[in-house]
């Protein structure tokens, strides 16, 4: 080995010696990259996969939670003028629902999944910027623990996940609960933002030699897509939600007409990220569709140019749709009909997907095993939630059925079956490289049937709902609406959905003890993640692999080149260049550290207290500054330990 | 009519949608967006049939070539490489379907601009007869205008307009976002606190249509429903006009001591009753409120046990909503009550 100085710009891929000299380096590797044991390494890690892993499993619990919501509302629901749950109640539940699925659950779980895949796929030992994805993580946590606990003692926001003003602003929601709203959700997304750009980041220049764009994963481009959406959609709503901070702490009257404001503000920054939003959920799904496609069709990716540019024009076009929301509010007819044409032309791209999936089942030699099955009834969701949503384009029919149950169909159908579906059909394909255990086989079979049943019985009714004039966020009935047979049926047939999740939850915990072992690569997939052990090393690969095709899975053997010359006793990656992938330098990673987590901690300070006293803002600010200037102070042994031990 | 008939025959078979959507009563129901009324629904309704249909088709398509992909023969592929003569053949398969992907979608935005002309063909009618409503939490305000102010008619939760013509309804709110919505007369639009938006509808039969708010407007917004009533144009007329009357006088004894109860309680606080010293706009307008069908905003029949009921506990029928609860001894109660439902 012949390492160059860490800056240097060349370091070679040579055919793999695999030699005694290897076994060491293995156990030196480990020893830097393991986190420390306990309390305090859990706090302190900078592990990709342990963040990632942690990602998901917080999130999933945020979906048990934000279904058990689901299930209050689906009990209230199932008659006509029921006394189960009182309006205030349920207005804080139905919003929370809501803001649990979109903010704590969707976004948070499709992050999780590439911050643990994307350093595997793209075959390095860990994920950009660690230490602020340990922030991340803990913004998240604490933002979400602070939301329920609101909840919990009655005093959750109440004005609806999308909380238009002036019904959100202080004269009409006097009290703290859209104080949670406005300061929580700001803090939140802080942690989408950071994962979105060590994602964009680990995804540019941290990628294997040789995998240049054209032989990435279409998870990683999924991903990658959705990291820039998110860069560019959050800021919408983090100026929002500071704005509507403003508004309730400052009295600045931004949505305010009586003093020249105007309500429509909110609702253009809200729905310029809200509708992004459904397609940062929904383009991550797509990638976790091309990974289980390509591997139980045994085939390559028909048209995989076509699905990339596919997922690159919905990243784009997705910014121009957010009228849509706003048909109703009396906007120009010739600007809304720009915007009709837009939700319209979003179908092509979302076709040309739907059109390469089958087209590779088509060519190949599918295996029906369970995460095909979640695949396949995501695609019949899907296609109709896409169908509906054409329609919904439609601007004088979506006059008709908007803000009633028919959208609420139409979006279960595209987030549900779009995105819920790939997800649980992810849960199987990757659980085993998570773990080094198989799930049930037969319990997933019951798992998906049930789900797919059940999700239909649910949300079917609910299209002829919205005909029949039932609108959405409505407590309750009156029974000479007629509108208490469909949902009482819809009711049943969330009992169903939820047993289904509740199998999946067995499942994995059935499985994580006595699944069948594994292996390194079960299904017989092509991408990166999978030539490594199950559960992957902390350091992920023990030489870093170089790519040579699009589909290393399948064509990488013993003899296949790796990467040599990166340290073992520091935590080198190797950084490449942004279109080829040629190696361009060595950096080092900081090592786990206590600091991400207690700057989280302080910023949450700031946005907890801003719900009682502005002064949060200068106590806050001193502390976050004080934790950011540890966090980053130099420590001299760390940062120069590779020259000190480079020198001749 | 008869585009739907054929339908309801032969669409139930090509998709389960279908035959849901079309065995159900909700056809004859009186607030069914595919019941239309007029011809704004009208317009919707067929833009709708046409949206389906072609969306039935498609769905079928796209789920026979799932079926087919998965149970035709397979060749043993080699996984990397597909031979050229199969990837031409596929690739023009999903070339053609994103081609006839982009014709519909060409086909729906034309009929998409077509039925919004359709809608909007009497947006400028001079004919049309203007109402102002006005959204509240948790009811609707209805104001007949009159260039005469003393000629206002000022009613709630009840519109009443003539068969056959156009009415241009003058939206805007008092307090948040509402929306208005009859699904069988058509689209809904929002009532914006600083905005002035207008909706056209035009019924043509008489009948009564429901809708409600369509908005969320905070813990009544479920409660918060509005009637249409579509009638001949004289005996429309007759309505507006007799509307348009201060409250008839009290007759009986009963009605005279109900009258002054009302007046020294604190109803003046929020209600008005023209005619009387009672002139606050805070609550619904009473003047007329035995002739209405409902209280409340559409949750109770104008009974009056109902009545009695939401005087003495509104608090419990509707919670949450801006009136509170009152308790009149019995020998003042009776003769509100009197009084209340005699203002025809």
């Amino acid at each position: 080995m012949n390492p160059e100085g860490p800056r240097s710009a060349a370091v070679l891929p040579t055919a793999g010696p695999r030699a005694a000299d290897a076994r060491a380096s293995h156990h030196d590797l480990d020893r830097v990259w393991s986190p420390p044991e306990g309390l305090y390494g859990w706090l302190t890690t900078t592990s990709h996969t342990q963040i990632g892993r942690r990602f998901i499993v917080t999130a999933f619990i945020f979906f048990l939670l934000g279904g058990i919501l689901a299930a209050l509302m689906r009990l209230q629901l199932s008659h006509a003028e029921s006394g189960f749950l009182s309006p205030d109640r349920y207005n804080q539940i139905f919003t929370m629902h809501g803001v649990t699925m979109m903010f704590l659950f969707a976004v948070p779980i499709m992050e999780g999944f590439g911050i643990y895949l994307i350093p595997l796929m793209v075959g390095t030992r860990n994920l950009a910027f660690p230490r602020l994805n340990s922030f991340g993580y803990f913004t998240y946590l604490i933002g979400g623990i602070l939301l329920y606990a609101a909840l919990l003692l009655d005093i959750g926001p109440d004005a609806g996940w999308f909380a238009y003003l002036p019904l959100a602003g202080p004269e009409f929601s006097p009290g703290h609960r859209m104080d949670f709203y406005a300061e929580i959700i700001t803090f939140l997304e802080i942690s989408a933002l950071v994962g979105a750009v060590e994602i964009i980041v680990t995804v540019f220049k941290l990628r294997a030699p040789g995998m240049t764009l054209n032989r990435m994963p279409l998870f990683v481009w999924a991903l990658l897509v959705t990291s820039f959406m998110i860069v560019f959609a959050m800021p919408s709503v983090e100026m929002a939600s500071a704005y509507l901070i403003l508004e309730r702490l400052a009295g600045t009257h931004f949505f305010d007409p009586a003093a020249g404001g105007d309500p429509m503000l909110w609702q253009h920054a809200f729905w310029f990220f809200g509708h992004p939003e459904v397609y940062i959920i929904f383009i991550p799904a797509t990638g976790m569709v091309a990974s289980i496609v390509v591997t139980f069709s045994q085939r390559q990716m028909f048209g995989y140019p076509a699905v990339i540019l596919a997922l690159i024009t919905t990243g784009f076009v997705g910014f121009g749709l957010w009228v849509h929301h706003m048909f109703a509010t009396g906007l120009p007819s010739l600007g809304m009909s720009f915007f009709a044409a837009a939700s319209m032309m979003i179908a092509i791209p979302s076709g040309i997907q739907v059109f390469c999936w089958i087209a590779t089942l088509w060519t190949g030699r599918p295996r029906l095993r369970v995460p095909l099955w979640f695949v396949l009834g995501f695609v019949f969701l899907f296609v109709m939630g896409g169908l509906t949503g054409v329609m919904l384009g439609a601007v004088p029919f979506n006059l008709q059925v908007h803000d009633t149950y028919f959208v609420v169909a139409h979006f279960h159908y595209v987030l549900i079956g779009g995105a819920v579906f790939p997800l649980f059909g992810g849960f199987y394909y990757w659980f085993p490289k998570m773990t080094g255990r198989m799930l049930n086989e037969r319990l997933g079979l019951w798992n998906f049937w049930l789900m797919f049943i059940g999700f239909n019985v649910t949300f079917f009714p609910m299209h002829e709902l919205g005909f029949r004039g039932m609108p959405r966020r409505v407590y309750t009935y009156l029974e000479s609406t007629g509108w208490e047979p469909l949902n009482l049926l819809a009711s049943c047939g969330a009992a169903v959905l939820a047993v289904g999740v509740l199998l999946f939850v067995i499942n994995v915990l059935w499985s994580r003890a006595r699944g069948q072992a594994a292996g390194d690569n079960p299904w017989g997939a092509d991408t990166l993640e999978w030539t490594t052990t199950s559960p992957p090393p902390n350091y992920n690969f023990h030489f870093q692999p170089v790519v040579t095709d699009r589909y290393p899975g399948w064509t990488r053997g013993p003899d296949s080149p790796v990467v040599v010359g990166l340290k073992d006793d520091a935590h080198e990656v190797l950084v490449t260049t942004t279109l080829d992938a040629v190696p361009d330098h060595r950096t080092t990673f900081p090592p786990h550290s206590i600091w991400p987590f207690l700057t989280a901690v302080a910023v949450a300070v700031i946005f907890f207290g801003l719900i009682f006293t502005p002064w949060a803002i200068p106590a806050g600010a001193v502390l976050a500054m004080a934790m950011l200037i540890l966090w980053f102070w130099p420590k001299h042994h760390v940062l120069h330990r590779g020259h000190e031990e480079d020198a001749p | 009519m008869d585009f739907r008939t054929l339908l309801s025959r032969t669409a139930p078979a090509a998709l389960p949608a279908t035959g849901l959507l079309l065995s159900g009563c909700g056809l004859r129901g009186s607030h069914h967006a595919l019941d239309p009324a007029g011809p704004q629904a009208g317009a919707i309704g067929s833009l709708w049939w046409l949206l389906l249909v072609v969306s039935a088709v498609v769905f079928v398509v796209v789920m026979t070539a799932l079926v087919l992909a998965l149970t035709r023969y397979h060749e043993t592929p080699d996984r990397e490489n597909l031979p050229a003569q199969a990837h031409r053949t596929v690739m023009g398969w999903v070339a053609g379907g994103v081609g006839v992907t982009v014709l519909i979608l060409f086909v729906f935005l034309v009929a998409t601009l077509l039925a919004e002309r359709r809608i909007a063909a009497i947006d400028a009618d001079p004919e049309a007869l203007e109402i102002s409503v006005i959204g509240r939490q948790w009811w609707w305000e209805i104001q007949y205008e009159n260039a005469a102010p003393w000629l206002t008619a000022t009613t709630a939760n009840e519109i009443h307009i003539p068969v056959g013509r156009p009415v241009h309804l003058k939206l805007n709110s008092a307090d948040v976002i509402h929306s208005f919505w009859v699904p069988s007369l058509g689209g809904k639009r929002d009532l914006i606190p600083g905005h002035t938006n207008r909706l056209s509808i035009q019924a043509d039969r008489a009948g009564v249509f429901e809708g409600q708010c369509a908005e969320f407007c905070g813990h009544q917004h479920a409660h918060m429903r509005i009637i249409v009533v579509a009638q001949p144009p004289e005996e429309f007329e007759a309505w507006l006009e007799q509307q348009r009357q201060p409250a008839r006088e009290p007759q009986t004894e009963g009605e005279i001591r109900g009258r002054e109860v009302f007046l020294a309680s604190d109803c003046i606080m929020c209600h008005s009753i023209r005619g009387t010293t009672a002139m606050s706009q805070v609550g619904p307008d009473l003047t007329h409120l035995a002739g209405r069908r409902t209280l409340a905003a559409g949750v109770l029949p104008n009974t009056r046990g109902h009545l009695g009921g939401w005087i003495l506990d509104p608090q419990g029928i509707k919670p949450g909503n801006r009136m509170p609860r009152h308790t009149f001894p019995a020998e003042q109660f009776h003769p509100l009550l009197d009084y209340l439902g005699s203002l025809e």
